[in-house]
């Protein structure tokens, strides 16, 4: 008796449509979207085409990198090293090509390779060692950006600078460039790849048993151990699948830019990072959202091509990354705190 | 002489939800005044509304006649109005002087003076009796210890109420009574005390009135001395309910054991321990806090190794390494501490409820929510946990509730072996029956259960053989037949020679 019935059973305070405009995935996209419009009226030569495509192309291996670091910040944890990581990968790979004469097939799937292993090391320290990720990840980076110059001798490294010289093919899964009457038209066949990669990762963070399995640990490690799960295994795979994207955004890197410059990629993991919490992935794991980060990445995409259009050179882009990337994390507290 | 406390016409939503209406509390100098109501009540609620968690929508609140509105817990406590919360908020990684004492430690000009916040740590514990080391990092200490350091630094504050929510749930009978010597103590400083508790015979102990609250409604003041169990508990829940024990066991000598666990060892908590446990039984684990009868469950589950001895499973010896390999032997834990070891709080209730089953929901690779989603509702209606929906996150919930929720998850599991380690641990009289139906239900299923309590009454209704435990090892296997709470006690407390 009593009125302990349920009510609204499988209800909820909000329809969907609002919990959804509240999100912070949401609200990301708006600002990206705000943003973008922002620079449209601001600056006339922010208006073309080619603005568009110089957002995009800075977007594909950010997304990567923001795909990869929402899995490790689900659980909790942070990759401070995916950036030079990333920066060695992509040397690494080219010099096999265009030094060392190797197949771009085995370039490509060795530049993965060595960014799985990183993280492979990464995730050992942190699940099985049980070091602090902050810890783990500063010395990888080291490593890395150490690897790299050893590698590279401090040299630039080419990656093919067309799609159609020998082993360039790859490149047209990012860009397919037709050349016709002194004018070049650039498909971004790229934007359809991440697309199709966001769907995949989003449905694996949110449907399956591993992406559960992960923003459980990363919400509560001894009680999701408790109900006997293997934690150490997930939290380790969080750490592989962000190896993998770290490989794929320097291929990313590397069909669109060609060259690489030693010491590349050093800083990136902050972009990353403030993509991922921008969309509303929590520092303190257990919340994350793949299209959250996807929007989070575009939008610094936007910010670096649209800051040069109204005369603010790359010094300000730092300044304000440094500030977006404060807002965020105070977003982020405010979030964890309200809930305390 | 005017109340020391008077709330009038509370009202409290949240998102939509009435979690109080129209709710009036009277306190008094000096007295001792208990605050009863089931699970979802809202007796936790009210009481953040008067120490300045939470803020009220509407009503009154008079300290002294005076009118008060705080807008967090430092204005309630600059007052003299303190609580000591139901699920224990600490900073862990803290020692436990720093932990009494944080905001308002003595200084050396810029420096803080450890040497005097530990001083003063020691006094205090000397004042209410408890010997804690002030230099322990407060997770290192048991939940009792916890709620010990949160009691000490309550004391410290210049009080004129103190709040306790449901202080005794992780308690063992001794910090109890220190406990009640405590409250004696203040009350006859005039201190008002405020005292939430699902448990009737302390209310008896130690109350002078007592106020129950029912979905968020006020329902009554009565006197202690002027009212019994039965009215209170038909106050509480609308209806009647009956208590027993449990006369006889119900399962056969012979029956089939299903674990048997010879000379498990592991550090100072467990030694020597030998057991077994048969088709259908629930076993009882009786003993005082520390008797390591936590540490013995969590060797059983592979969330701890031990150093030596041995585990059967129908007569096969198992190496237990990992809790993922126990709860495919068909092993459930259900943990003492919800808050650490049991609930994801920021997730919702039906997330909560189907991690452990998750395999069964999946479907070419993918959850199946749908499906997952039903059978969370379908469970939390069967341990009735008071929620506006499985969407609902966790930590809205209050206590009892999130209990509610953990016992589901294992519920729905449908494990073999179910060690319940405190299942009912801050669950009203009401749920109390019906969880206890569910378990004997589960037993006459054919599941075998190991419950572990410290709470006496609980031992003797439920129990088909009891085990006693004292600092690590087994001291008595009792069959239910004849046993009482003296002998169970005498054993609790038989400390083995070495
Ligand atoms: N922050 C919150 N957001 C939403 N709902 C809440 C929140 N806090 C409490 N509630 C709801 O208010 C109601 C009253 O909760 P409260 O914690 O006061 O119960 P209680 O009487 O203390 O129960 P228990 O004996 O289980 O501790 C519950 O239904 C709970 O879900
Ligand atoms: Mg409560």
């Amino acid at each position: 008796m009593g009125k302990r019935t349920i009510q609204n059973p499988i209800g909820k305070k909000d329809s969907r449509f609002v919990e959804m405009v509240k999100s912070q995935q949401f609200i990301a996209a708006a600002a990206m979207i705000v943003l973008y419009f922002v620079f449209w009226i601001a600056a006339p030569t922010f208006r073309g085409v080619n603005v568009i495509t110089q957002i995009l192309n800075s977007s594909y291996y950010l997304a990567f990198l923001g795909i990869g670091v929402t899995f490790v910040i689900a659980t909790g944890g942070i990759d401070l090293s995916l950036g030079t990581v990333m920066g060695c990968a992509a040397l690494l790979g080219g010099r096999l090509y265009s030094v060392n004469g190797l197949p771009m097939i085995v370039a490509l799937l060795v530049t993965v390779l060595i960014a799985v292993v990183f993280s492979a090391i990464n995730g050992y320290l942190i699940a099985f060692i049980r070091l602090p990720a902050f810890v783990a990840t500063l010395g990888t980076q080291m490593m890395a950006s150490g690897f790299g110059q050893i590698i590279s001798n401090l040299e630039k490294t080419n990656w093919p600078a067309r799609a159609s010289e020998p082993g360039g093919a790859f490149k047209n899964a990012f860009q397919i460039t037709i050349s016709g009457e002194g004018k070049n038209v650039n498909i971004p066949t790229g934007l359809i790849l991440l697309l199709i990669i966001v769907v995949i990762m989003s449905v694996i963070l949110t449907k399956t048993k591993l992406g559960r399995y992960i923003l459980s640990l990363g919400s509560n490690y001894e009680a999701t151990r408790l109900s006997g799960i293997n934690v150490r295994k997930y939290q380790f795979y969080a750490y592989i699948i962000n190896g993998v994207f770290v490989g794929l955004a320097a291929i990313a890197y590397a069909a669109i830019y060609t060259s690489i410059t030693a010491g590349f990629g050093a800083g990136q993991e902050t972009n990353a990072i403030a993509g991922a919490v921008i969309g509303g992935t929590s520092l303190a794991g257990g919340i994350a959202s793949i299209w959250g980060s996807l929007f989070g990445v575009v939008m610094m995409s936007v910010l670096k091509a649209g800051l040069p259009k109204i005369g603010l050179q790359s010094q300000w882009q730092l300044f304000l990354t440094g500030i977006i990337i404060l807002v965020a994390v105070i977003i982020d507290v405010r979030r964890n705190k309200a809930s305390n | 002489m005017t109340e020391l406390l008077e709330m009038k016409n509370v009202n409290k939503a949240f998102s939509g939800v009435q979690a109080l209406s129209d709710v009036q509390f009277h306190l008094r100098h000096g007295e001792v005044h208990a605050f009863m109501g089931e699970n979802g009540a809202g007796k936790s609620t009210l009481m953040k509304i008067l120490t300045g968690v939470y803020q009220r929508d509407t009503g009154e609140v008079l300290l002294e006649g005076k009118a008060v509105e705080y807008a967090n817990t430092a204005e309630a406590m600059a007052d003299g109005v303190i609580i000591v919360h139901q699920e224990l908020n600490m900073m862990g990684d803290l020692t436990v002087y720093e932990n009494i004492f944080i905001g308002r430690e003595s200084m050396n000009g810029f420096l803080i003076n450890d040497r005097d916040n530990v001083k003063r740590a020691r006094e205090l514990f000397e004042v209410i009796g408890v010997s804690i080391d002030p230099y322990a990092k407060v997770d290192s200490l048991t939940v009792g210890q916890q709620q010990m350091v949160e009691i000490a630094k309550a004391v410290s504050h210049d009080a004129k109420i103190v709040v306790f929510d449901e202080p005794t749930s992780a308690l063992t009978q001794a910090e109890i009574n220190e406990l009640f010597t405590i409250i004696d103590d203040l009350k006859s400083k005039g201190i008002g005390i405020i005292y939430i508790t699902h448990r009737m015979d302390e209310v008896f102990q130690i109350s002078d009135r007592i106020t129950v609250l029912r979905d968020g409604e006020y329902v009554g003041t009565v006197n202690t001395a002027d009212t019994d169990k039965d009215e209170l508990i038909s106050m509480m829940v609308g209806r009647e309910l009956t208590e027993e024990v449990k006369l006889a066991s119900q399962v056969a000598d012979d029956a089939e054991v299903v674990l048997e666990v010879e000379n498990l060892s592991a550090g100072r908590m467990v030694k020597d321990v030998s057991f077994k446990l048969r088709k259908g039984e629930i076993l009882g684990v009786s003993g005082l806090m520390g008797a390591g009868r936590t540490e013995m469950a969590r060797l059983i589950y592979g969330a701890e190794q031990p150093e030596s001895g041995t585990i059967k499973l129908h007569g096969e010896e198992v190496k237990i390494k990992s809790t993922e390999e126990a709860v495919a032997m068909g092993i459930g834990y259900l943990s003492e501490d919800r808050r650490r070891y049991g609930v994801l709080v920021e997730k919702n209730v039906a997330e909560n409820t189907v991690l452990p089953s998750i395999e069964k929901y999946i479907s070419k690779g993918l959850i199946n929510d749908r499906s997952a989603n039903k059978d969370a509702l379908e469970y939390n209606k069967v341990v009735r946990t008071k929620m506006t929906g499985i969407e609902q996150v966790v930590r809205t919930l209050s206590g009892g509730n999130q209990q509610k929720v953990v016992l589901a998850k294992w519920l729905l599991r449908d494990s073999e072996i179910l060690i319940f380690d405190e299942p009912t641990r801050g669950i009203d009289v009401g749920a109390k029956a019906e969880i206890y139906e569910i378990m004997q239900e589960l037993a006459d299923e054919g599941k075998s259960i190991i419950m572990i309590s410290s709470e006496m009454q609980e031992i003797l209704r439920m129990s088909d053989r009891i085990v006693v435990m004292c600092e690590g090892n087994v001291t008595a296997t009792l069959p239910i037949e004849g046993a009482t709470q003296e002998e169970i006690l005498s054993y609790a407390m038989m400390r083995k020679e070495v």
